[in-house]
């Protein structure tokens, strides 16, 4: 991928991702492109390997239900107050998911030695977890951890605003900005678009990325939903706990796909 | 005496823990935790709580490494971890025990390592949660308390073992060592945990339920459904 690309709607960034892609995603309070995730699911995406930023919530419990994700590293999958992540757990329980477990910031200095160029990142005080023993690729050395650079294929994730330049708006969320300066290159959906470039404005310079970085911009209006967009709309908590509730069993989780994903929403249809 | 939820007696019960602690983070999914130091910030004005998930008004602005940079500074005096499995040496378990898998560690293997104060809080008591020895470290330390739903614990230093500080109303000695897998010293007369006073229950039911509902809504309607 090359180039800036405004594409028309979510479903056309989602044919950006490639089969077998390491995808880095979002937690569920920090903008995940909820639309993308809908119509990566929708375009039968296989073999994904899932990076959480640091950790992973309602985007990888539907992507690992659907069948799309072979493989996550993460520091945790959870719905938050909705509890344990239905489809994760019984993909793990049932050996079809491979987990490379971690812990926040190691994910964090991983993309931070590939937002350097660096081959790796030392960190302290995580000696005395089994992590450490389970992860080959982490090297001890004394009183810290070399934790690899990670170079994810794609950061995907949603924007408050794009503007004509192809930058993007996501406020105090900066770990969206390490995985988008860590990752191969970035696709982002968006609430509105901003005339103009918000790197002449002073003020919102502090919280955009970069055009450099992005390969890829979509226009999805609420497009978090059923997560936030802080300032925009809240979680729709009663929704997520509604989906930990039917993605308990297969079934339940089949029957959500239906009604949510696969089949045009009511609200959206033209008739 | 005024009557109060479990939840609010626990949260007094982390109010009185952060005696002395100018700055208290909070990681995901602890609404008691969250409203312990609510709670105490009401109490100490000077003292400052970072919730990590804050949904409005978040107070990190480099992102969710922020809250690790600043552990690793000792910027944070205080934080809360829990467990699928506690066990006596300390360690805690959140990746997979009895061929169930849990969330993951999140960012407990670095935390434990690094936060002076460290608080184990887990709501259920029982032979399943507090274990002789954890399946899967995710991380150990030193901590400085553990609190349950049926009692507080201290950790002792010297012998590396918890003792039981105090039973919370409604239950005993013989039951908190009926519920708990592993080994902990105890003073021949266990004292009761302290009820929250009127002042402080007032507190929760105001400032304190408004600051937690924001953050963890299902939690702040069931504790506190009448308001």
């Amino acid at each position: 991928m090359s180039g800036l690309s405004f594409f028309r709607n979510p479903d056309e960034i989602a044919v950006q991702i490639p089969d077998g892609a390491l995808l880095a995603l979002p937690p569920d309070y920090s903008l995940v492109a909820m639309e993308v995730v809908r119509a990566l699911i929708r375009r039968k995406a296989r073999n994904l390997r899932l990076l959480g930023v640091p950790i992973l919530g309602l985007s990888a419990d539907l992507l690992i239900g659907a069948g799309c994700v072979a493989e996550v590293e993460t520091s945790a999958v959870s719905l938050g107050e909705a509890g344990l992540a239905p489809r994760f757990t019984d993909a793990v329980e049932k050996k079809s998911l491979l987990v490379k477990d971690a812990t926040c910031p190691a994910i964090h200095c991983a993309l931070q030695a590939a937002e350097k160029g660096v081959p790796f990142m030392p960190l302290a005080g995580i000696g005395a977890s089994d992590l450490v023993k389970e992860r080959k690729d982490w090297k001890v050395q004394g009183d810290v951890v070399l934790v690899p650079a990670i170079r994810p294929d794609v950061a995907l994730f949603h924007a408050r605003w794009a503007d004509d330049a192809g930058n993007v708006w996501v406020g105090r969320r900066r770990e969206l900005a390490t995985a988008a300066h860590a990752a191969k290159t970035s696709l982002v959906s968006f609430e509105e678009q901003r005339k103009g470039d918000m790197l002449d404005d002073e003020l919102l310079a502090p919280g955009v990325i970069s055009s450099i970085y992005v390969s890829g911009l979509a226009h999805a209006p609420r497009g978090a939903w059923p997560l936030g967009m802080p300032g925009l709309y809240g979680a729709d908590d009663v929704h997520v706990s509604q989906y930990a509730k039917a993605a308990r069993t297969r079934e339940g989780f089949l029957k959500y796909l239906d009604e949510w994903i696969l089949t045009p929403r009511k609200s959206s249809s033209p008739a | 005496m005024d009557s109060y939820a479990p939840e609010e007696l626990l949260a007094s019960v982390i109010a009185r823990l952060l005696d002395g602690a100018r700055h208290a983070a909070v990681g995901a999914s602890s609404p008691i935790p969250a409203a312990g130091c609510f709670l105490r910030k009401n109490l100490d004005p000077r003292f400052r709580i970072s919730l990590q998930q804050r949904r409005e008004s978040n107070p990190f602005t480099e992102g969710s490494r922020e809250l690790f940079d600043l552990a690793g500074q000792g910027r944070i005096d205080v934080f809360f971890l829990g467990g699928a499995q506690i066990d006596g040496a300390g360690a805690i378990n959140l990746v997979r025990a009895e061929g169930k898998r849990f969330p993951g560690s999140f960012g407990s293997a670095y935390m434990y390592g690094v936060v002076p104060r460290t608080i184990l809080f887990r709501e259920e008591h029982s032979r399943r949660t507090l274990v002789p020895k954890v399946e899967f470290v995710s991380a150990r330390g030193t901590p400085a308390a553990l609190l349950t739903g049926k009692a507080l614990f201290l950790w002792q230093k010297d012998v590396r073992r918890f003792r039981l500080e105090s039973v919370h109303p409604g239950s005993s000695l013989e039951e908190v060592r009926d519920h708990t897998g592993f080994e902990f010293d105890a003073p021949a007369r266990v004292p009761q945990t302290a009820s929250p006073d009127a002042a402080q229950i007032a507190l929760l039911r105001g400032a304190v339920r408004r600051a937690v509902t924001e953050n963890y809504p299902d939690f702040g309607r069931r504790v506190w459904p009448a308001a």
